[in-house]
């Protein structure tokens, strides 16, 4: 049987999560539960949903640094205004998702580099991050709350969740026209554009769903912690980008896949409880984190290589 | 023929005037298609083929002149679609990680509603099978898994391809570039179908055979401008051949005979699948001519890296490259004039890894006079110089170093004639004093001043010209397939 380039792109990253999980239901049996695989896969979510945001901006060839301040600002608003004035909450956060739209139109007309755009934005996120909650506090929302705490029978929320993002991502990403179109500005803008459709407006359209997707991410994640502060996803940026590639994605070339890209953050967030339970210092855990990246992007060169042979001969 | 001048235009570019900087690229070219016509246009590098296509679908806007669609003046990529113009270019224009019926709908903007994807996928199904019947192209496969070819052949296929307004007008640019001959057979076939039911196609090829066969009418381009424009069966292949040249321009030969030394400073096969090697013997300046995009540039670049390698610089470099493209890969925008011209030969200038300053600006002070940089400073920034100096700079990087073999990708593109006298006067007295010049160059006054030229067609050597057999009728030939050779 004959494979397709995506199909064995997704093979990887499906893998590796298999290796990872059973890793770590071999060493801590009890994992293997409802509770456990909730706990696992918690923080998941809203990574999972900071890395669809990635996978938006990077299907059009750019990369956004400022993920995990923006993350953290709508993590802030959510635990501040949403909580007590919801529609002004809900106000800031629709214009937040505007201000990404903007910014994907300024990066498309000036012809400035994302990375520049979105590495200065990130210090404009962080400071209204800080300025809306000083110091950790607030409070989220009871129907957040309610959310990523429910137990639906047999499978853990964590899992319904991810289910959910990567399908409804899926529809979104690969199957609509929209999603299509977005992804040929990757793949051949040039093209695109002698087709007749507005870059521009396509650019904008990937932005503000990628804020969008960034905004739920904040929104999950106070759900999970039940409060807030300034600094509490910066680590988003990275592990966004990471779970994007884990998941088969490029960086250039529109070549993205929502599911992959859930796996990857899966296989993320999974890789620092394998490490706890091998009991490796924490202070070792963010190489070896990044050493189980570097494998994993390995044996997706060679299955490239491989493939390019076949084609070759 | 008189009936079909009486038919509708679907295109009308008249007068039209395009330039880019100092380079004119269209000079009043006049361009009129009518339905059920298949227009052929023929001509050589740089008479503005790609130009005139790209005023035609509205991706280009001319300074001067009009374009109208169906006899309504009009302009832009959007006008021309909804006019029924479609473009098949050189260069493959599909996304490479999308699926084939994700290509259609990119194309199609009329493909829409829930059904899109079955839609598009019937779509381009029916017409690969009507364009190229029996073919084996899975639809449902992302196009960076098909072959070169299976790429066209899908391009080609939604272009003509239509969901509510058919195509009025298909652009081919080169079609067959990549398919083979029973392949590039059925498609001209198609297009004869497709002109008889009424549309019309403007064809764009380097195999003159095609355009004999195919089209109804001939347009030969030259200099920006349209020299000939007659019913197909007033050209045989030589008389096509002529009207791109110039008539009588023979100019006197200032060419002294150079007697070849020794033996080859280079010799090289670069297809494995001919025998014939490009040579080259010291001295002496080696042309590589033929339609651009045929595999001259690659051909330089196998030849540098084949004996400066890949991985580690060799301690003496024994060849020197000069850029074609400036700002892609010729200068480093940011330095200084001095800075860009010494940076091939450092080692040359430094004592214990350390840049001596006296002897760089020592080296600068000398080019700058030898070559006539127009600075009044060696260490204004490099993008203070006109493009034409900025050229210079880089000519004069590669003579700085110690090479005795200078490799050229077309470095002369659009730089003013001025300069380019100067520039050809320094290449003479180096090559007289042993220096060996590989020069890829698009322009024919250039390619005379070589001693030997080899024509490229189909990234192999088609021909090779010695010295008063370098004439503009017989570069042409050998560029273009079924040609008359000499």
């Amino acid at each position: 049987m004959k494979l397709s380039s995506g199909a064995i792109r997704l093979v990887i990253p499906a893998a590796s999560l298999a290796v990872l999980l059973a890793a770590v239901f071999y060493m801590q049996p009890r994992a293997m539960s409802y509770t456990g695989l909730n706990l696992l896969f918690n923080l998941a979510v809203p990574i999972a949903l900071a890395t669809i945001a990635q996978m938006l901006i990077m299907s059009v060839n750019d990369l956004d640094l400022s993920m995990g301040t923006f993350v953290s600002f709508t993590a802030c608003v959510t635990a501040t205004f949403l909580q007590s004035s919801p529609a002004i909450g809900i106000l800031i956060l629709a214009g937040a998702i505007a201000a990404y739209a903007a910014l994907g139109v300024i990066i498309h007309v000036r012809q400035l580099p994302s990375i520049v755009v979105t590495l200065g934005m990130s210090f404009v996120w962080g400071g209204l991050a800080v300025l809306l909650l000083p110091s950790p506090g607030g409070a989220a929302p009871g129907w957040v709350r309610w959310i990523m705490t429910a137990k639906p029978p047999l499978v853990p929320v964590a899992i319904v969740a991810s289910v959910i993002i990567a399908a409804s991502t899926h529809l979104l990403v690969m199957r609509s026209s929209l999603g299509v179109l977005i992804r040929g500005v990757g793949g051949n803008q040039r093209s695109v554009e002698r087709a007749g459709w507005s870059i521009v407006w396509l650019r904008a359209a990937a932005y503000a769903m990628a804020g969008f997707f960034a905004v739920l991410a904040g929104i999950a994640l106070v759900g999970l912690t039940t409060s807030a502060d300034a600094n509490i996803a910066l680590r988003y940026t990275l592990l966004s980008i990471a779970g994007v590639i884990l998941g088969g994605g490029e960086f250039v070339g529109g070549r993205v896949s929502p599911i992959g890209a859930v796996i990857g953050a899966l296989t993320l967030t999974l890789a620092g409880s394998f490490l706890s339970f091998m009991r490796i210092s924490p202070d070792w855990q963010i190489g070896a984190q990044g050493a189980i990246l570097i494998v994993v992007l390995a044996l997706r060169l060679f299955l490239n290589r491989l493939e390019k042979r076949e084609k070759n001969r | 023929m008189n009936e079909i001048a009486h038919e509708q235009e679907v295109v009308a570019a008249r007068g039209v005037k395009v330039a880019f900087g100092a380079v004119r690229a269209l000079d009043g070219a006049d361009l009129v298609i009518r339905a059920g016509e298949c227009v052929g246009l023929v001509g050589h590098n740089g008479a503005g083929k790609s130009t005139i296509v790209n005023v035609i679908n509205g991706g280009l806007t001319p300074h001067e002149g009009t374009i109208s669609y169906g006899g309504e003046v009009a302009q832009g990529i959007t006008a021309s679609r909804a006019h029924g113009v479609r473009c098949v270019f050189q260069e493959l224009s599909l996304c490479p990680n999308l699926t084939v019926a994700e290509n259609a709908r990119v194309m199609h903007s009329d493909l829409t509603g829930t059904g899109w994807r079955k839609q598009a996928l019937a779509l381009v199904k029916q017409q690969l099978s009507d364009i190229f019947p029996g073919h084996t192209i899975d639809c449902e496969s992302v196009v960076e898994d098909l072959t070169i070819a299976e790429r066209q052949m899908v391009e080609i296929a939604i272009s003509f391809g239509a969901v509510a307004d058919r195509p009025r007008l298909v652009i081919l640019d080169e079609p067959t570039s990549s398919l083979d001959a029973g392949l590039a057979g059925q498609l001209m076939a198609y297009v004869r179908r497709f002109v008889e039911a009424g549309g019309s196609v403007l064809l764009i090829s380097h195999i003159l055979g095609e355009i004999l066969s195919t089209s109804n009418r001939i347009v030969v381009m030259k200099d920006g401008k349209v020299v000939a424009d007659k019913p197909a069966s007033q050209f045989q292949t030589r008389s096509l051949v002529e009207a791109m040249g110039s008539v009588v321009r023979e100019q006197g030969s200032d060419r002294t005979a150079r007697v070849r030394t020794g033996d080859a400073v280079l010799s090289k096969q670069l297809n494995p699948r001919s025998d014939s090697r490009l040579e080259a013997y010291a001295g002496e300046i080696v042309g590589l001519a033929g339609l651009g995009g045929h595999g001259q540039t690659e051909a330089l670049l196998e030849i540098y890296l084949s004996a400066n390698g890949n991985w580690w610089p060799t301690r003496e470099p024994k060849m020197a490259f000069v850029a074609g493209d400036r700002g892609l890969n010729g200068t480093f925008s940011l330095w200084s004039i001095l800075k860009n011209l010494s940076v091939s030969s450092l080692k040359a200038l430094s004592s214990r890894s350390m840049i001596s300053d006296g002897r760089e600006a020592e080296v600068g002070d000398r080019w700058r006079k030898r070559i006539e940089i127009r600075t009044p400073d060696m260490d204004n920034p490099i993008l203070s110089l006109s493009g034409g100096n900025q050229q210079k700079v880089l000519f004069a990087r590669a003579l700085v170093t110690t090479s005795k073999i200078v490799l050229m990708d077309d470095p002369m593109r659009g730089v003013d004639i001025g300069t380019k006298q100067e520039v050809y006067e320094i290449l003479r007295s180096e090559a007289s004093a042993g220096r060996t010049f590989i020069w890829y160059s698009t322009e024919m006054d250039e390619i005379r001043l070589c001693d030997r030229v080899y024509v490229f067609r189909d990234g192999a050597i088609a021909a090779e010209l010695v010295g008063e057999e370098i004439t503009e009728a017989n570069v042409l030939a050998a560029s273009f397939a079924g040609g008359v050779a000499v």
